[in-house]
């Protein structure tokens, strides 16, 4: 383990991706300058409508989708708090022991028993049954 | 990063020494990472060429090996269309970001002992997170195109990534529970002594369950078959890269096929051992040792295993797609954690035949899966000849 090296100090560490974000950038700074020095741009307004199979584009791009994306967002919201919050529960998971894993238990408990209400209610499905009968 | 740190010259104020240090490894990463693509797309034309009994790339260079180069200069030489309508800035950050989101992961990946950039005890936890950025950029690039198909792909590939980083975090949490850290070379160490000390063969053969959700989840987060409706060009043309053009498609893939390479490195670390060698003895030639090679080696592979699943299964609806996240993997994820927590309390060092169980039967199966390719390819080939005469 390098950790007897001076850099290995918090925040130093962290460092490493300041400099891996700041050299990122740059690569990718540079090579769009590079690519607009290069490239040729002749442009027409017909080169410029957005693709829709060669049909004219009807109206604006921006229109109305499926409601389920919002359900599973927030589906996935839930979901990733408990990950969030089991994450540090799983680090100390083996000092603190049969406890920790009884604690873990309960919670674990009460977001399946949320998982199989949300089976039953259907929300689950892409298509729900409910709105199949509508 | 603390052997380069060692090397700047001590009369240097540490923060100039720390950060120059950190940029020549990023240099270095970079560097790799923008010139990986060029390597993996020709690998997967050439892996999708024989999959399909033909040849692949073969004009440009020995075996078609310059391609992907002159693919990419070729890129760099066509317009740039802002299409009409469309928020440009928005549309030039996003494949910004993916990048920036793909690329990043890099700063913990162990490539052997000393050879990391940096350790940070928050390894995992900073790999999930760095990668949901390009979920950012994907939803970006397809808001800010003004096309239909660009926004539907976006969308998808949003409730595709969300959804699927679930399964993946309960996978992660089954191998923190049996480490007690974040930390990637904490894990890698923790998996010393050969092959038979692998996190794949612990617990067999509840391990290999975890590494399978695992790797099907990180498949799903890099969008690729058969959970590569984002991009589906049978119904979305290109799903959110429809309109970009010239190197922002380039960086699309790069994202992507970076993306795939971090997948792929990190399952190694957790599952197969990181830069371990399969056998001590393996571990260093001379003085030499061999830790980048065994970690890079097992991340190409499971990225040919990515290629060949591209290559054999259909895609997936989008009903299916979220039935297999959140009716499939969810339920044996939250189970799996449960039962690990579990046996890591009563088994603390594994199961008493985790040593001499779980690696013969894997190597028994890839034994006979090489062979049954082997005699179906002999049989195609057979039959080639037989329809051409």
């Amino acid at each position: 383990m390098p950790s007897a090296a001076p850099s290995a100090s918090y925040l130093t560490s962290h460092s490493a991706i300041l400099a891996f974000l700041l050299v990122v950038v740059g690569f990718v700074a540079v090579n769009l300058v590079l690519w607009k020095i290069i490239r040729p741009s002749r442009f027409s307004e017909e080169k410029l409508t957005t693709y829709e199979c060669g049909e004219n584009p009807t109206g604006s791009a921006w229109i109305q989708f499926n409601i389920r994306f919002y359900v599973f967002a927030l589906l996935f919201i839930i979901f990733d708090v408990e990950a969030v919050f089991l994450l540090p529960w799983a680090v100390v998971f083996r000092e603190i022991g049969p406890l920790a894993f009884l604690e873990g238990l309960v919670f674990i408990a009460i977001l399946a028993i949320a998982l199989a209400y949300v089976w039953r209610k259907g929300d689950l499905e892409w298509v729900r049954t409910e709105d199949r009968q509508v | 990063m603390d052997f380069i740190y060692g090397l700047l010259p001590a009369d240097l104020p540490t923060w100039v020494r720390v950060l120059g240090a950190g940029i020549a490894c990023a240099v270095i990463g970079v560097t790799a990472m923008a010139l990986g693509p060029l390597l993996y797309v020709y690998a997967e034309t050439k892996v999708a060429g024989f999959m399909q009994d033909r040849i692949g790339p073969k004009r440009v260079g020995p075996h078609g090996l310059l391609q992907t180069v002159a693919d990419a200069v070729k890129l760099l030489f066509k317009e740039a269309i802002y299409p009409a309508g469309a928020d440009k800035k928005l549309f030039i950050l996003a494949p910004c970001l993916v990048v920036v989101g793909a690329f990043l992961s890099f700063v913990v990946l162990p490539f052997g002992s000393r050879m990391q950039a940096v350790d940070l005890n928050i390894g995992l936890f900073y790999v999930v997170a760095v990668s949901s950025l390009s979920t950012v950029g994907l939803i970006m690039a397809g808001w800010a195109s003004n096309n239909k198909y660009a926004l539907f792909g976006a969308m998808r590939s949003a409730a595709q990534i969300v959804s699927y980083e679930i399964p993946a975090m309960m996978s992660l949490l089954t191998i923190v529970m049996i480490v007690g850290s974040l930390s990637l070379q904490e894990v890698v160490w923790a998996q010393q002594g050969g092959l038979q000390s692998w996190f794949l063969f612990r617990f067999f053969p509840i391990m290999p369950v975890v590494a399978i959700v695992f790797f099907t989840a990180g498949l799903a987060e890099c969008n690729r078959a058969p959970f590569d409706i984002p991009e589906a060009e049978s119904e979305l043309v290109a799903g959110f890269h429809t309109e970009y053009s010239g190197f922002f498609f380039a960086m699309f893939f790069m994202a992507e096929y970076t993306e795939m390479l971090v997948i792929s490195a990190v399952t190694s670390v957790l599952f197969l051992g990181g830069w371990w060698a399969p056998h001590p003895a393996l571990q260093q030639i001379g003085s030499v040792g061999l830790g980048p090679f065994w970690l890079i080696a097992k991340a190409w592979f499971l990225m040919f295993v990515m290629m060949w699943l591209r290559w054999t299964l259909p895609r997936l609806r989008v009903d299916q797609l979220m039935y297999v996240a959140w009716k499939v993997l969810l339920p044996i994820g939250l189970t799996l954690v449960v039962l690990v927590g579990g046996l890591v309390l009563w088994f603390p060092d594994g199961f008493a035949w985790d040593g001499w169980v779980g690696w013969p039967l894997t190597l028994a199966l890839f034994g006979f899966l090489f062979v049954v390719m082997q005699r179906a390819i002999r049989w195609s080939r057979k039959r080639a000849v037989e329809m051409a005469a």
